[in-house]
Order: structure tokens, then sequence, then C-alpha cells
């Protein structure tokens, strides 16, 4: 269950880390149109030199970023198998009623490495964002738009709560799959009915944690006179340093380089 | 059926920046119908030891020998294994799920594939081994009892599987003084009674000290020191010095001794610490 990463958050001090949320949530989201913006192969020398350098900077290990693909292996997969067959052109080999184009070979490995930097990229975000300051960021960011209705502290405060809760739930689920099993429930055979039920044991409980839980929650906050986004002051303002101004000014280099490997090459 | 813990060694998360190691060459031996406390600081690893008993965590290296296999061989009855070595969780109400009392109690039975007279026999015995009415709590919701009811009815949920091994996971934490006497009173009897073998575990000496017959104290995933209780408090200043106390009427004596008196220091009762004290003050009058 905790053996999960994608998307878990690394402590550490980096220059990656230092950003301001708001620098990196806007930068990955250039990133990820940027992405788009590439048509041939020769274009993802700029993202993949930006992943690398970002890597080294955070000291996160791309292998490490890599592994996180682990649980969407499925997902890149059937993209390329589908690219792979589903696409018209010349012939490279045949399997029954099925053939392999080389158009089809090129497409599929060109969405996979898109599909691949697409994550990375983002998991870049997570990796090195605590939940905290990256929902910080998101109510910076949506606080002009709040004019118009958008809550935004309001939807800040409940990603904060989610994000806080998500590995809670999942130790929590860990330890009554455990203690379940130590009565002698068998969770992996069985047909399919046998298999949904097996699931009851685990939901009654968690459910119930769950509600305690946010009730709890609630009670905290309201004892600390909590009563939504108005007025409210924070204690850390966040603040861009020069070191935004460094990555605001790479990613323009990254957006040049994939720009002119489109339209000028 | 003695458990044999050779060498190991658990590793969470091996390979990611979350690494930690929890346990580290860790040697036990545990035989029949012995009753021992592991006791040991917050995170030193007795629950992450525990849960390789029942091979609910697989060793990074090292070995589990119960009953002379190894349990974490291939074609092992791991069901089986869960149904001898019981192994109630820490704050066990949690994992309550049924509508009724009953039917909570009979999911360990029933999982074990046992004829439905069997289970309903279990149940009743279990349920009263943990000291509550059976005809008054079967039917009622396991959520509307007591803090203390809901922890009984789960340590019941093993008992009902009939272990030969009981390993109890801080069982007395967040109860009230008498909430926690009344558990480990229980335990005691239920000892007694069935003759199986117990492992209590706490971090706390006071708890355990003056039931068990020998301790294991853990220190940073490693088992520092074992042996009967009073061989253990021998080395009181290492104890202290991992974050352990002993419990206070040994700190009594240790003071009455400091200040001259010849009281024995191995005391681990108020009756024995009595005694004692009698002796002395009466070998004095005498004198
Ligand atoms: N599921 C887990 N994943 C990662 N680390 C864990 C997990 N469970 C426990 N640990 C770590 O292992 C160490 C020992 O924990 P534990 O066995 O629970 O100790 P104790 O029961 O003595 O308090 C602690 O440092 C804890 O943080
Ligand atoms: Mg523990």
């Amino acid at each position: 269950m905790r053996e999960i990463t994608i998307g878990q958050y690394i402590p550490g001090n980096s220059a990656i880390h230092r950003l301001d949320p708001r620098t990196k949530i806007l930068i990955t989201f250039a990133f990820m149109i940027l992405l788009f913006v590439i048509d041939d192969f020769t274009g993802y020398v700029f993202p993949v030199a930006f992943i690398i350098a970002a890597s080294i900077l955070s000291g996160i290990s791309v292998r490490y970023m890599v592994r996180g693909l682990r649980p969407l292996l499925v997902i890149i997969l059937l993209t390329f198998i589908l690219n792979l067959f589903l696409i018209k052109g010349r012939v490279i080999y045949e399997i029954g009623p099925l053939s392999i184009t080389y158009e089809g070979l090129y497409q599929g490995t060109f969405m996979v490495l898109r599909l691949v930097l697409l994550i990375v990229g983002t998991s870049l975000l997570t990796l090195t964002t605590s939940p905290i300051t990256l929902t910080d960021g998101i109510e910076s960011l949506l606080k002009p738009f709040s004019k118009i209705g958008v809550p935004a502290h309001e939807l800040a405060m409940m990603m904060t709560i989610a994000l806080r809760f998500i590995p809670t739930l999942m130790e929590e689920t860990d330890k009554i799959m455990k203690a379940q099993m130590a009565r002698g429930a068998d969770f992996s055979s069985g047909n399919i009915i046998k298999r949904a039920k097996s699931v009851v044991p685990i939901l009654v409980p968690l459910f119930i944690s769950a509600f305690r839980r946010a009730d709890e929650l609630a009670m905290a906050m309201e004892s600390r006179c909590y009563r939504g986004g108005e007025n409210r002051t924070r204690m850390k303002k966040l603040q861009m340093t020069w070191e935004d101004l460094a990555a605001f000014i790479a990613t323009g280099v990254l957006a040049a380089g994939c720009l002119a490997s489109r339209f000028l090459w | 059926m003695p458990i044999i813990v050779k060498n190991l060694t658990h590793i969470y998360m091996p390979g990611t920046p979350f690494e930690s190691v929890a346990l580290q060459d860790v040697n036990w031996t545990v035989e029949d119908g012995e009753f021992w406390g592991l006791i040991g600081h917050t995170g030193s690893g007795k629950s992450t030891l525990i849960q390789h008993l029942n091979g609910l965590l697989k060793p990074t290296s090292g070995e589990v020998i119960i009953d002379g296999v190894n349990i974490n061989e291939r074609g092992v009855n791991l069901k089986e294994i869960r149904q001898k070595v019981g192994l109630v969780f820490q704050f066990p109400e949690h994992q309550l799920f049924e509508e009724t009392v009953e039917k909570d109690v009979a999911f360990g039975p029933r999982n074990m594939d046992l004829p439905e007279e069997e289970v309903n026999r279990r149940v009743k015995e279990a349920l009263e081994l943990v000291g509550l009415n059976y005809n008054e709590i079967k039917d009622r919701s396991p959520f509307e009892l007591s803090g203390g009811q809901m922890r009984r009815v789960a340590i019941a949920g093993v008992l009902a599987m009939k272990p030969k091994v009981l390993i109890l996971d801080e069982p007395t934490v967040g109860l009230d003084p008498k909430g926690r006497d009344e558990i480990l009173r229980e335990i005691v009897k239920l000892r007694e009674e069935q003759n199986i073998t117990v492992i209590l575990v706490s971090h706390s000496m006071e708890d355990i000290a003056k039931l068990v017959d020998k301790i294991a104290v853990m220190h940073k995933g490693r088992i520092v020191d074992s042996g009967t209780p009073k061989e253990i408090f021998k080395n009181y200043q290492g104890l202290i010095s991992i974050g352990l106390d002993i419990p206070q009427i040994t700190h009594l004596m240790l003071r009455l001794k400091q200040k001259g008196k010849d009281v024995a220091t191995d005391v681990l009762s108020v009756d024995e610490a009595e005694a004692e004290i009698l002796k002395v003050v009466r070998g004095k009058g005498r004198a």
C-alpha cells in the first residue's frame, strides 16, 4: 500500500524545493502545453534536458521518478499497443489480421515518450512541493478569480485536507487489512462475488475511521475559531526571488526550443 | 509450538528515500507456555516484530521458525499459521465491522470453515473468556458499546480462533486505569485457564513487570536485553537511558537503598515491597 510513490512529497531544501509554488505550478502547466507543441523526436531534446537539469538540481534521481510510472504502466503499454496496430501505413510485420506499420511504431513511441514526460514532469512538482505549499500556491493563483465567484480559499482548504489524509487513510487501510488477515480473511482468492464480499470487513472500519477523523478535525478547527477565508492572514507570505526568475528564464529557453523545433526545422 | 526468530531484519520501503530500518538482526526464542512482555519505546520496532510472527510481514532477511517450519517458505499455509498465532492489533476495536457482536466474533472461526455449531460454541466461549455476558451482548451492535467493551469484543474475535500463541499489541492503550486493570487481569486468567503462550507488547513497565515471566527489551530495532523481570531491572540505568522506566515501587526500593536501608531492590509488586520493608523495620526493632 505505502509502496506507491507517485505524487509523494520528498522533503528537501534544494533550489527546486525552494522555488515559489506558484512558479512551479505555472512552469508545470507551460511544460505540459509545450509537450504538445513538439511534433517530432528531435524536439524532445529540450524537455528531456529540462527534466534532467531539474532532477540534478532537486537531488531526486530520474530513476526514482521513473519508478513512479509503474502504477501507470498499463496505460502506457495500452497507448503504445493501440498506436502500433491501429495506424495505417507501410507494413513491417503481420500477425494474423493485425499488422504493425512503420507509422504505427513511430507514432506509438512518440506518444509513449510524451506520456512519460508528462507524468514525470508533473510528479516533479508534487515530489518537490509539500501539499500545504502546493495548495497555498493554488489558492494564490485562484485569488483573482474569487471576484467572479470562485471560492479560492475553500477549494484550497479542501485540497489541503484531502491531501493531508491520503497517506493516513492508506496507512489505516493497510492496518485494517492486516488485522482482518490475522483473523483469517483472504483477499486474494475466490470468485468475483467472494472477493467483492471480502472488502466489506475493510470498508466498514475504514469509513467509520474516516468519519471519526473528519469529526475530530472539524471540532479542532472550530475550537481554533476557523471561519473560512475572509480576513484570514497568513504566517508565511509567498515571495518570489531571483531563483524564481531564473526558473522562468529556463522555461523561456525551453519554450523557444520547442517552438523552434516545430516551426523552424 | 516454539517460535524462533533468527537474524531477522526488516526494512520498510527499501530503495526509496523513505527507507527505514525497523528491525536489525533480531534473535528471539519463545518457548511453549511462556508469558513474555515485549517492551520498548514508541518506534522501537515492537509492532513490526510481532507482525512477522504470523507472516503478515515478510523479513527483508532472516527467518521466523514456528514448530520447526520456516513460515516464509513457499507452500506454507499462512492461514493456518495465523489461526495458531493469534494477533490482536493495537486499537483492535477499529477493526470491528459487523452488525452484531456475535457475527463479528464469528468472523475468524467462519474463515476457518468450521461447522456452524462449532462456530457458535466458540463465540460464546470467547465472549465469556473476556468477561462479557454472551446473552446480554450477542445481539448488540459493536458500535454502541463502551470503549473497553469494544476492545474485549475485538480480543474475543481473535480468541475464538483458539490460537496456541496469543500476541497482544499494547492492549491497554487508551483505556482508563480501571479498564486497563480489568483487561490485564483477564489476560492473566486466560493464560492460566487456556494454558497458551502469551506475548504482551507494551511501552510501560508498570503494566507488565508484575505479570510476565520474561521480558524482551527493544531499542532502535534490536532486542537489547531479555530475561526475567528481576534480571532486567538489575540494569535499571540502562532502561532509563533508553527512555523506559522501572515500576514506581522498584524506584521506591532503590531510593530506600540509597538512603542506607538494607532492602532488596528486585521488588516488583506493592505486596512484595510491603513484606520487604516490614522485614527490615521489624529486624531493626528487634536489634
Ligand atoms: N508501514 C510502515 N511503513 C514504513 N515505516 C514504518 C511502517 N510501520 C512502522 N514503520 C517505522 O518502523 C519503525 C518501527 O515501528 P513500529 O514497529 O511500529 O514500532 P513500535 O510498535 O515499537 O512503536 C518506526 O520508525 C516506524 O516509523
Ligand atoms: Mg506499535
